[in-house]
C-alpha cells in the first residue's frame, strides 16, 4: 500500500526541500516572540479549513540565507487536546491533517522559570521520533528568580540540541538558526518505558495504527500513548478519523481497565512526570528560597477583594472610553473622506446608474468596512497590552465567579464588555476562550450588549418621544440606562439559556495558568493587532461590500421618473415595496411600512435608520441635528389621521432596537468566526424573534393601558 | 498520616501535598498534565475576590481551579 507522502516521510530532510519546521510550546513561554524573531515579517496568517483556529507560517533564514518554513503551532499544555487550538497543533504533529503536512522538525520552546511543567508537552514530543530542538527561553528572568540550569545536563540526557535563549531581547536566535541548519539533527535518546500495566495496550494499539491507519512505527507509538489520555478525544474538522479497528481495540482495553479498576490515564501521566523530576533534580538548581517576586506583589493589589475591583473597574473604563471616544477621530475622518471621494466622482461622471453605483454601492460599501478598522485597532492593541503583560488572566480569575452564573468562564468577560462598543471586535476576541461551545455561546449574545451604531437610533427616538427643546438630562439618560440594562439582560439571559439546552456541555472549567506579570512587548501587540485587522478587511469586508451593493439596488430600482424627489423614489424603490409588504408584519408593533423601510435600510448598519428617516420624510437628516427630522416625524401619520410617532411607538422601536441582529457586518463577522452560514442565520433569527415578540407585548400592552 | 482535607478547604496561605486525586473526569486528567499528582507540594495562594476560583501554587507556577474540581482533590496539610 502507497503511503501518503506527508506519513512516509522519514525524519530526514530531501536537501532538494525546504525544511519544515513546527514551533510549539506551552501558552505563555514566549513562542509569538520567538516565532516574530526567527520569521520577521515574513508571515502568513490564515485558518486551518474547517475550524477557527489560526495558521501561522512563515519564513526563517539560516545564517548562510536557506530559507526555512516555520509553522507556529496553537500554544498547548498536552498533545491530549482540551480545546480546538491543542487538537489542530496535536493533529498537525500526528500528520492527521490533509492540509498541513506532517512537520519534519520540531523546534520544542520552554519557559526557563517553570521547566518542569512545560517539559511535560516536550516529553510527549520526543515520543513522535522526529528530530527535535529544545529552546529554553527566559533564561534572564530563570536567573533573577534564583534557578540556575545545567543545560548541557539537559543536552546529554535528551540527546538533543539545547539552546538557551531571550526571544525578547534577541539573544540565542543565532546559535537557534544554527542549529536549525544543521543537515544531521539527531533523534532524542532519552529512554523512558512505558508503565508496565499498560505497555501491552500500547504495543497492541501500535500494531494496529501501524497496519490498519498507515503510521510510521514511532509516530504510530507515540499516537497509540496520546490515545490513551486523550479521553474526550476533541476531533475537529479535517482530521483523518481512527480506522474502525483501531478504535475498537482502544475502547475494549479502556472497558476492561475500568472493570479493574486500572487508572490507565494517571499511570501514563505520573510516569512521565517521574522522568522529567528525574531529569529536573539534575538540571534545576534553586538557590535558597526567595522572598515574595514582583509578580505576587503585584497580585496582592491586583487580586484583592476591594482593590481587585478597583483596578478592573479603571482597567475596563480606560479601554472602553479609549475605543469610544479614540475611535471617533479616524471613524469621522473616514467618513469625511468617504464621502469626498463618493462626491468628487459624482462630479466627475455623467450622472447614471454606473455613477450610483460606484458611489452609493461600492464607495459606500469600502466606507462601511473601513469604518470598523478604528474600533478593531484600538481594541486589539488594548487586549494585546492585557495579553502580554499577564493582566487578562487576572480579569477572567476576578469575573469568574460572576460569568459562571449564566454557565460561561471568566474569559468571555472581555470580549462581552467589547461589545458595547462594537459587537465586532468582541466577537473576534471570543478566539481567547478555548472550550469551543462557550466561544459559540459568547458570539450569539455578544451583540445583545447596545453598540456604539444604536446610539443614533436611540437619541433620535429620545428626541421624538421627548419633543420638548428643554427635556430633563436625567431623564434622557435614564431612558439609555434603561436600554443598555435590556440588551445587557438579554445577553446573560439567552447565555444561560443558550448554556443549558442548545450548547450543553460539559460544566466549563476554569484550568488556566496565571503567568508572571511581564512588560509588553510592543512590537509583538502591534503585529498582532495588524494581523487582526487585515483578517476582518479580507474575510468579513467582502461579505459586507456585498450585501452593501445589494441594499443600494433595493433602494435605487426601479427607477422613478426623472423629477421624482428622494422620497418618492424610495418610495417606489424594491426597499420601498417591501416595506409595504412588511406592514402587516409590524403594524402589531405600531409600524407603518415608511418605519419598514427603515428597518430594511439600516440592515446594513443600525445608524442608517436615521438617514433613511431623512429620506422618507424629505429632510436633511444629520447626527447633529436632529430637529428638523424630529418635527417632520412628528407631524407623521397613519392614513386614519392617527400619530405616527407616539411616545409608546418609539419606546417600542427602541426595544426593538435592542434586540433585532440590524448589523450586516456583525453577521459577516460571526460567519467567519463559526465557518459557515448556520450560526449567523440561527443569530439573526432569535435576535430579530426575540425583537418582535417583544415590541409586540411592549406596544400592546402600552395600548391596552391606554398609551 | 495527618489526616487529610478537601483542596478546596485549605486556608488561605497553607501548604499541603496531594495525596488523592480522582480517577476519572478529562478535568482531572488535564489537572494531571499540569503537575497535580499524588505527592506533589501546593500551596493556596488566595480565592479570588468573590470566593471562586482559586489559586494555588505548585511546581513553581500559579494555576487557577474552581472550588467543584478541587474538593475532589484529598491534601494532607503540611504541618
Amino acid at each position: 500500500m502507497a503511503l501518503p507522502p506527508h506519513i512516509s516521510a522519514g525524519p530526514t530532510t530531501p536537501s532538494s526541500r525546504i525544511p519544515v519546521y513546527a514551533l510549539v510550546g506551552n501558552p505563555n513561554c514566549g513562542k509569538s516572540t520567538l516565532f516574530n524573531a526567527l520569521t520577521g515579517l515574513k508571515q502568513k496568517v490564515g485558518n486551518y479549513p474547517g475550524v477557527t483556529v489560526e495558521k501561522k507560517v512563515g519564513t526563517a533564514y539560516s545564517q548562510h540565507g536557506q530559507p526555512m518554513t516555520v509553522i507556529d503551532l496553537p500554544g498547548a499544555y498536552s498533545l491530549a487536546a482540551r480545546s480546538p487550538d491543542e487538537a489542530v497543533t496535536r493533529d498537525v504533529l500526528l500528520g492527521r491533517r490533509a492540509d498541513t503536512a506532517q512537520p519534519d522538525r520540531i523546534l520544542c520552546i520552554v519557559d526557563a522559570t517553570n521547566l518542569e511543567r512545560n517539559l511535560y508537552l516536550v516529553h510527549q514530543i520526543l515520543d513522535l521520533g522526529r528530530p527535535v530542538i529544545l529552546v529554553v527561553n527566559m533564561m534572564d528572568l530563570a536567573a533573577e528568580a534564583g534557578l540556575s540550569l545545567k543545560l548541557n545536563q539537559l543536552e546529554s540526557q535528551l540527546g538533543i540540541p539545547v539552546i538557551p535563549c531571550e526571544a525578547a531581547n534577541g539573544r540565542g536566535i543565532i546559535e537557534l538558526r544554527l542549529a536549525m541548519s544543521r543537515p544531521d539533527l539527531p533523534l532524542s535518546r532519552h529512554a523512558w518505558a512505558v508503565p508496565a500495566p499498560i505497555a501491552p495496550a500500547v504495543a497492541e494499539l501500535q500494531a494496529s495504527l501501524i497496519a490498519q491507519d498507515g503510521k510510521a512505527p514511532l509516530i504510530a507509538r507515540a499516537e497509540a500513548l496520546l490515545l490513551l489520555t486523550d479521553q474526550d478525544s476533541v476531533r475537529v474538522a479535517g482530521s483523518t478519523p481512527l480506522h474502525p479497528r483501531t478504535a475498537e481495540i482502544l475502547s475494549s482495553w479502556e472497558k476492561r481497565w475500568k472493570n479493574e479498576g486500572t487508572d490507565w490515564a494517571g499511570t501514563l501521566v505520573n510516569s512521565r512526570y517521574d522522568a522529567i523530576g528525574r531529569l529536573a533534580a539534575e538540571v534545576v538548581q534553586q538557590a535558597a528560597a526567595t522572598g515574595p517576586t514582583t509578580s505576587d506583589r503585584i497580585d496582592a493589589v491586583v487580586t484583592h477583594p476591594v482593590w481587585g475591583w478597583l483596578v478592573l473597574g479603571l482597567v475596563m473604563m480606560l479601554l472602553f472610553l479609549s475605543i469610544f471616544t479614540l475611535a471617533e477621530y479616524p471613524m469621522n475622518w473616514i467618513d469625511g473622506h468617504v464621502a469626498a471621494l463618493a462626491n468628487a466622482v459624482k462630479g466627475a461622471m455623467p450622472p447614471g446608474d454606473l455613477r450610483d453605483l460606484i458611489t452609493d454601492g461600492a464607495i459606500s460599501g469600502v466606507g462601511a468596512v473601513v469604518i470598523f478598522l478604528p474600533q478593531i485597532l484600538i481594541l486589539f492593541f488594548f487586549i494585546g497590552l492585557l495579553e502580554s503583560t499577564g493582566y487578562m488572566a487576572r480579569a477572567a480569575f476576578i469575573m469568574d465567579r460572576l460569568m459562571s452564573r449564566v454557565g460561561l468562564n471568566g474569559k468571555s468577560f472581555i470580549p462581552l464588555l467589547s461589545s458595547y462598543a462594537c459587537a465586532i471586535p468582541g466577537i473576534m476576541a471570543t478566539r481567547t476562550i478555548e472550550d469551543a461551545k462557550d466561544r459559540l455561546v459568547t458570539i450569539l449574545v455578544a451583540p445583545l450588549m447596545s453598540c456604539s451604531a444604536r446610539l443614533p437610533v436611540y437619541l433620535l427616538m429620545i428626541a421624538a418621544l421627548l419633543p420638548g427643546d428643554r427635556v430633563p438630562l436625567l431623564t434622557k439618560v435614564g431612558i439609555m440606562l434603561l436600554m443598555y440594562t435590556l440588551g445587557t439582560v438579554g445577553a446573560f439571559g439567552f447565555a444561560w439559556l443558550f448554556k443549558r439546552t442548545l450548547l450543553k456541555g460539559q460544566p466549563p472549567l476554569m484550568i488556566m495558568e496565571l503567568p508572571p506579570y511581564r512588560l509588553p512587548r510592543v512590537k509583538d501587540v502591534a503585529l498582532h493587532m495588524l494581523e487582526r485587522a487585515w483578517i476582518f478587511l479580507r474575510r468579513a469586508g467582502t461579505v459586507i461590500l456585498g450585501i452593501n451593493i445589494v441594499l443600494w439596488f433595493l433602494s435605487a430600482y426601479p427607477k422613478a421618473p426623472a423629477d421624482a424627489t428622494p422620497a418618492q423614489q424610495l418610495a417606489q424603490s424594491f426597499a420601498g415595496r417591501a416595506g409595504h409588504l412588511l406592514e402587516p408584519a409590524i403594524k402589531p408593533l405600531g409600524f407603518d411600512w415608511q418605519i419598514g423601510i427603515g428597518l430594511i435600510t439600516s440592515f446594513a448598519a443600525r445608524e442608517v435608520f436615521v438617514s433613511t428617516m431623512g429620506v422618507v420624510f424629505n429632510t436633511e437628516a444629520s447626527d447633529k441635528d436632529t430637529t428638523p427630522l424630529r418635527q417632520a416625524m412628528l407631524a407623521a401619520r397613519w392614513p386614519d389621521g392617527r400619530v405616527l410617532f407616539t411616545p409608546l411607538t418609539c419606546i417600542t422601536l427602541m426595544i426593538f432596537y435592542v434586540f433585532a441582529m440590524q448589523c450586516m457586518s456583525t453577521i459577516a463577522v460571526v460567519r467567519r468566526e463559526t465557518n459557515g452560514w448556520k450560526w449567523p442565520i440561527f443569530q439573526t433569527a432569535y435576535m430579530t424573534g426575540t425583537a418582535w415578540i417583544l415590541s409586540l407585548v411592549v406596544y400592546q400592552a402600552g395600548r391596552g393601558l391606554g398609551f | 498520616m495527618a489526616a487529610l482535607v478537601k483542596l478546596s478547604e485549605l486556608a488561605v496561605g497553607a501548604s499541603a501535598t496531594i495525596r488523592e486525586f480522582p480517577k476519572a473526569g478529562p478535568a482531572f486528567v488535564r489537572l494531571r498534565e499540569m503537575g497535580l499528582l499524588a505527592g506533589t507540594p501546593v500551596t493556596l495562594v488566595r480565592t479570588a475576590p468573590m470566593g471562586d476560583p482559586l489559586e494555588i501554587k505548585l511546581r513553581g507556577y500559579h494555576l487557577t481551579l474552581r472550588k467543584t474540581e478541587a474538593e475532589h482533590v484529598m491534601v494532607e496539610p503540611a504541618t
